[in-house]
C-alpha cells in the first residue's frame, strides 16, 4: 500500500511504523479505524464498563486456573483454616480454600474475580437499559440488540457456572435448585438432569463438566458475541443525543485516534482499580463460613448471585401446592410456572425491537437518540419490565427483608406476590403519564420560555410575567423528535383486512394515541410573534466544536 | 384368680412412676448446684410478684403463659437472662431487651422453678470452654451447619421463620445461654437434649461459633455475613454508582 518512498522516515518509531506499514498496510487501516468518530457522552460508557470488567476476569481468573482443581474426589482438609481442619470435603472445595489462605494474593484474586463478575454483568445490564430507553436498538441496529441480548444471557450463564466451583455448600445448594428445576420439566427433565450430572444429584462429575464450560465455553463465545458486538458498532457507527448540527445521517463527537484510545485506556485503569480497591476492602463469597457441601444442610440466607436472583425470586413467588397429575406424571406447576414466565420475559426482551418496528412501520435509519420522554410508551413499557424484574429480584431476598426489617415472612411474600401483578401496571402508567406531562413542559418552553418569577408592570398599569427564552441549542433538545400517528387497519391487496394488521392496529393506537406532538415552526413563530427578539427555529449556522464525521 | 379393681389402678401408677422417674433419671442433667430453701423462697416471692400473672402463681400456666413446671433452671435463666422475660408484648416471638433482674434475683428465680420439678440445670463450666485440646471444632462447625444453620445461617447472622417468627443473630450471644437455648428450646426453637446432641458436641459448637464471632475477617469488611444478597447491594449501590460518577466525569465536556 505504501507507493510514498521518496521520505525516509529518520526517528526509530517512524522507521518501526514504516516496516510495519511496508508489510502489513497498518497505516490504511489506521487511517479509517483512526479518524472513526465517536460521540461523547456518559451514558454511552456502560458497555465499556462490561467489557472491562471481562478484561479483569480474564485476567484474575487466569490466575485462579493456576491453583483450582476441579475435581470431586474426596479428601481431608489439611490447610490453614482453623474450623475445617481435618473435614471431609472435595479436592474442589479444598484448593479453593488453598486459594483463600495459603496461596498469597490467591484471595486478592478470588475476591476481585467475583466482585468484578457481579460488575459485569450489572454494567451489561444497564448499558442495555441505556439502548432500550433512548431507543437505540432501532434500524439499523436491531441484530446488535439480539448480540447484546446473547452476550447478558452469556454472561449469566459465566456467572452461575463460576460460582458452582468452589463445591461449597451455597453453591451446592443453587445446584440442587437447578437439579430441580431440570427434573420438573415433565418426561424428559429427569433424563436432562442426569445427563448434566452423570447419574442422580449430587455425583462426581458435575463441578468438572461446569470448569470446562465456564472456562472455555462460555468464555469463548463471550469473546466471538463481543467481537461480533463491536464490529457492528464500527459499521453502525455510534448514534448520539439529538443536539444541533447532530442528524441520522452524521456523527458527532471525536475521533478514535487519539482521544478516544487514550480515554478509554484511562477508563480501563479506572474500572480496574475501582475493582481492586473494593477486593481489596470487602469480602465476597467466604466460602469458608458455608463449609463443604453436603446434600443434607441448607443455611438461612441461601441466595444466589445478583443476576440469578430474579429466578429464584421467581420460584419464590410462586404458589405452593399447585402439582397436578396428568397421564401418570406429576407436573409441579410451582416450578414450571416460574420457570416458563422466566424464559417468556426474556423472550419478549429479545423480540422487543422487532415488536416495536413492526408496530410502527416504520423503515429509516435512526442514529439520533430519542429522549425517553418522546417515547411515552416504549420508556413505559420499560419501567414496567423494570418492575417485573425487581419485584422478582427483590423476592429472592424475602427472608432477609423479613428478618432485617423485623417482618412478617409469609406477609412479605404475599405482598410480593401482589406487587408481581400491579406494580408493572402502576409503573407503566405512572411513567407514561409522567412521559406525558414532561412533553408539555418542553412544549411550553419552547413556545413560551421559562417562567422567571418576574412580574413587571408596564407603564400603562398592565402586569406581566417575564418569560425567559431558551437559547438555540436548547430549543433544538426540545423540538427535534419524530411524531408517530397511530395506523389504521387496512385491506390487503385481496381487499381483506387481516387479522395481524387489526392487531397492528390496536397496537399502533395503544402506543401512539396520548401523545403531544412536537412543537411546528408555525405554531412557535405564532407563539412568538408578539414577542422580540424571536431567535430563529432554523438550524444555527455555527457548527459546533466538534468534529462531524462523514456517514 | 381374683383382682380388686384398685389393683389395677395401683399397677398403672406404679408402671408411670417406674417409667417417668426412671425417663427423668436418664435424661436429666445432675442439678449443678444444690439450691437452699431460702433461695428458693426468696425465688418464689420474685416469682409471685413478676411472673405469676401469666405462669399462674404455682408456674402451672394461664392465660397467655405456658406452664413452667418441668422447665428446669436452664430455661429460666436463658429467658430471664437474655431480657425476653418477663415478656413485654405478646406477639410471634419475644425481642431480646435490656435485662430486668440481678444475678442473684435470676439465680433465685431458677432456683424456684427447678424446684417445682425435676428440668434442664444450668450448665456445667466445663461444657462452656472454648479452648482445649479436647474440643473439636471442625466437628462442632459440621454439627452447626447440619442442626442449627437452616434457621440461625452459616455464620449465625440469623434469618427468617413463618408468620414473623425469627431465628435471632448469634454474634454476642454468651456461651451458657447458647448452651441453654440448645437444652431448652426457648421460643420456637427445637430442643437438642443430650441424647441428640451430647454436652461434648454442644461445647464443639459454642466453640465454633465463638471462633467466627472472634475471628478476625480474612477478606475484608464482611457486608453483615448475610451473602449474595448484600454483595449483590453493594455492587450496584457503590460498586456501579462509583464508576458511574467516574464516567459522568469523563464525559463532562472540558470548558
Amino acid at each position: 500500500m505504501s507507493t510514498n518512498t521518496e521520505q525516509k522516515p529518520t526517528t526509530f518509531i517512524g522507521g518501526a511504523a514504516n516496516y510495519l506499514d511496508e508489510r502489513l498496510s497498518l497505516g490504511g487501516v489506521l487511517k479509517n479505524f483512526g479518524r472513526k468518530v465517536f460521540p461523547d457522552h456518559w451514558s454511552f460508557m456502560l458497555g465499556e464498563v462490561a467489557m472491562y470488567s471481562f478484561v479483569v476476569l480474564l485476567i484474575s481468573g487466569t490466575f485462579l486456573t493456576f491453583f483450582y482443581q476441579p475435581s470431586m474426589a474426596s479428601v481431608h482438609y489439611e490447610g490453614s483454616y482453623a474450623p475445617l481442619k481435618g473435614a471431609e470435603m472435595s479436592i474442589a472445595y479444598a484448593s479453593s480454600l488453598d486459594i483463600s489462605f495459603d496461596i498469597r494474593g490467591g484471595l486478592l484474586m478470588r475476591q476481585v474475580h467475583h466482585w468484578a463478575a457481579l460488575l459485569f454483568v450489572a454494567a451489561a445490564g444497564l448499558h442495555m437499559l441505556r439502548v432500550f430507553f433512548t431507543g437505540a436498538f432501532r434500524k439499523p441496529r436491531e441484530l446488535n440488540w439480539l448480540v447484546g441480548f446473547f452476550l447478558f444471557l452469556a454472561a449469566m450463564g459465566g456467572g452461575f457456572t463460576g460460582y458452582s466451583l468452589p463445591d461449597d455448600l451455597l453453591s451446592g445448594n443453587g445446584l440442587r435448585i437447578i437439579d430441580g428445576m431440570l427434573k420438573a420439566i415433565p418426561f424428559i427433565g429427569p433424563s436432562i438432569s442426569s445427563g448434566l450430572f452423570g447419574g442422580e444429584f449430587p455425583g462426581d462429575e458435575i463441578v468438572a463438566r461446569l470448569y470446562s464450560l465456564h472456562i472455555m465455553i462460555i468464555p469463548a463465545l463471550i469473546i466471538v458475541l463481543l467481537a461480533v458486538h463491536l464490529m457492528m458498532v464500527i459499521i453502525h457507527k455510534h448514534t448520539h443525543y439529538s443536539g444541533p448540527g447532530k442528524t441520522d445521517e452524521n456523527v458527532v463527537g471525536f475521533p478514535l485516534m487519539p482521544v478516544y484510545v487514550a480515554k478509554a485506556g484511562g477508563f480501563f485503569f479506572l474500572v480496574f482499580g475501582v475493582l481492586m480497591a473494593i477486593a481489596a476492602t470487602f469480602t465476597i463469597n467466604p466460602i469458608w463460613n458455608y463449609g463443604p457441601y453436603d446434600p443434607s444442610p441448607v443455611s438461612a440466607g441461601t441466595q444466589p448471585d445478583w443476576y440469578i436472583g430474579w429466578l429464584d425470586g421467581a420460584l419464590r413467588l410462586a404458589p405452593s401446592r399447585m402439582d397436578v397429575e396428568l397421564l401418570g406424571v406429576v407436573l409441579p406447576f410451582g416450578v414450571l410456572l416460574p420457570l416458563v414466565i422466566s424464559l417468556a420475559f426474556l423472550a419478549v426482551v429479545a423480540a422487543y425491537p422487532f415488536i416495536e418496528k413492526w408496530v410502527t412501520g416504520d423503515d429509516r435509519e435512526h442514529h439520533v437518540l430519542d429522549r425517553p420522554r418522546n417515547a411515552p410508551t416504549r420508556t413505559a413499557i420499560g419501567a414496567a419490565g423494570v418492575m417485573f424484574y425487581a419485584v422478582l429480584w427483590a423476592g429472592a431476598s424475602t427472608d432477609l427483608i423479613a428478618t432485617n426489617f423485623q417482618m412478617n415472612l409469609n406477609q412479605v411474600l404475599t405482598s410480593m406476590q401482589i406487587l408481581l401483578i400491579i406494580g408493572p401496571v402502576i409503573a407503566y402508567w405512572v411513567t407514561k403519564r409522567a412521559c406525558l406531562a414532561l412533553q408539555r413542559k418542553d412544549r411550553e418552553i419552547a413556545l413560551h420560555g421559562r417562567e422567571t418569577g418576574r412580574v413587571v408592570r408596564l407603564p400603562h398599569g398592565e402586569y406581566i410575567e417575564v418569560h425567559e427564552q431558551v437559547d438555540k441549542y436548547e430549543l433544538w433538545k426540545l423540538v427535534d423528535f419524530k411524531d408517530y400517528q397511530p395506523t389504521l387497519a387496512r385491506p390487503n391487496a385481496q381487499g381483506k383486512i387481516t387479522l395481524g394488521s387489526k392487531i397492528r392496529a390496536a397496537l399502533s393506537s395503544f402506543y401512539f394515541e396520548d401523545r403531544i406532538a412536537p412543537v411546528s415552526k408555525a405554531e412557535y413563530e405564532l407563539a412568538h410573534a408578539d414577542h422580540s427578539p424571536a431567535p430563529s427555529v432554523e438550524k444555527p449556522k455555527r457548527k459546533p466544536r466538534e468534529l462531524v464525521g462523514k456517514k | 384368680m381374683r383382682r380388686r379393681p384398685w389393683a389395677i389402678g395401683f399397677v398403672i401408677f406404679l408402671g408411670l412412676v417406674l417409667s417417668g422417674g426412671g425417663y427423668a433419671a436418664a435424661t436429666n442433667v445432675v442439678q449443678a448446684e444444690v439450691s437452699s430453701a431460702d433461695q428458693v423462697a426468696e425465688g418464689r416471692k420474685l416469682f409471685l410478684a413478676n411472673c405469676a400473672s401469666c405462669h399462674g402463681s404455682n408456674g402451672e400456666g394461664a392465660i397467655g403463659g405456658p406452664s413452667l413446671i418441668g422447665v428446669g433452671a436452664a430455661s429460666v435463666d436463658f429467658q430471664v437472662g437474655t431480657g425476653r422475660m418477663p415478656g413485654q408484648a405478646s406477639g410471634p416471638q419475644l425481642y431480646k431487651k435490656p435485662v430486668q433482674f440481678t444475678e442473684e434475683q435470676i439465680s433465685a428465680m431458677a432456683a424456684y422453678v427447678a424446684s417445682l420439678a425435676p428440668g434442664p440445670a444450668i450448665p456445667d463450666a466445663e461444657y462452656l470452654r472454648t479452648t482445649g485440646d479436647d474440643i473439636d471444632m471442625t466437628h462442632g462447625s459440621e454439627l452447626f451447619r447440619i442442626n442449627c444453620a437452616m434457621c440461625h445461617n452459616a455464620v449465625g447472622a440469623g434469618g427468617a421463620l413463618t408468620q414473623g417468627k425469627f431465628a435471632p443473630a448469634l454474634g454476642g450471644v454468651t456461651e451458657k445461654h447458647i448452651y441453654e437455648a440448645m437444652v431448652t428450646g426457648p421460643q420456637n426453637m427445637p430442643v437438642f437434649n443430650d441424647a441428640n446432641l451430647t454436652p461434648e458436641d454442644k461445647r464443639d459448637i459454642i466453640a465454633y461459633l465463638k471462633y467466627v464471632e472472634e475471628a478476625d475477617s480474612v477478606g475484608g469488611y464482611e457486608l453483615a455475613s448475610i451473602g449474595p444478597v448484600a454483595e449483590g447491594l453493594f455492587v450496584w449501590i457503590f460498586g456501579l454508582g462509583f464508576i458511574i460518577a467516574i464516567t459522568v466525569w469523563l464525559g463532562a465536556k472540558a470548558n
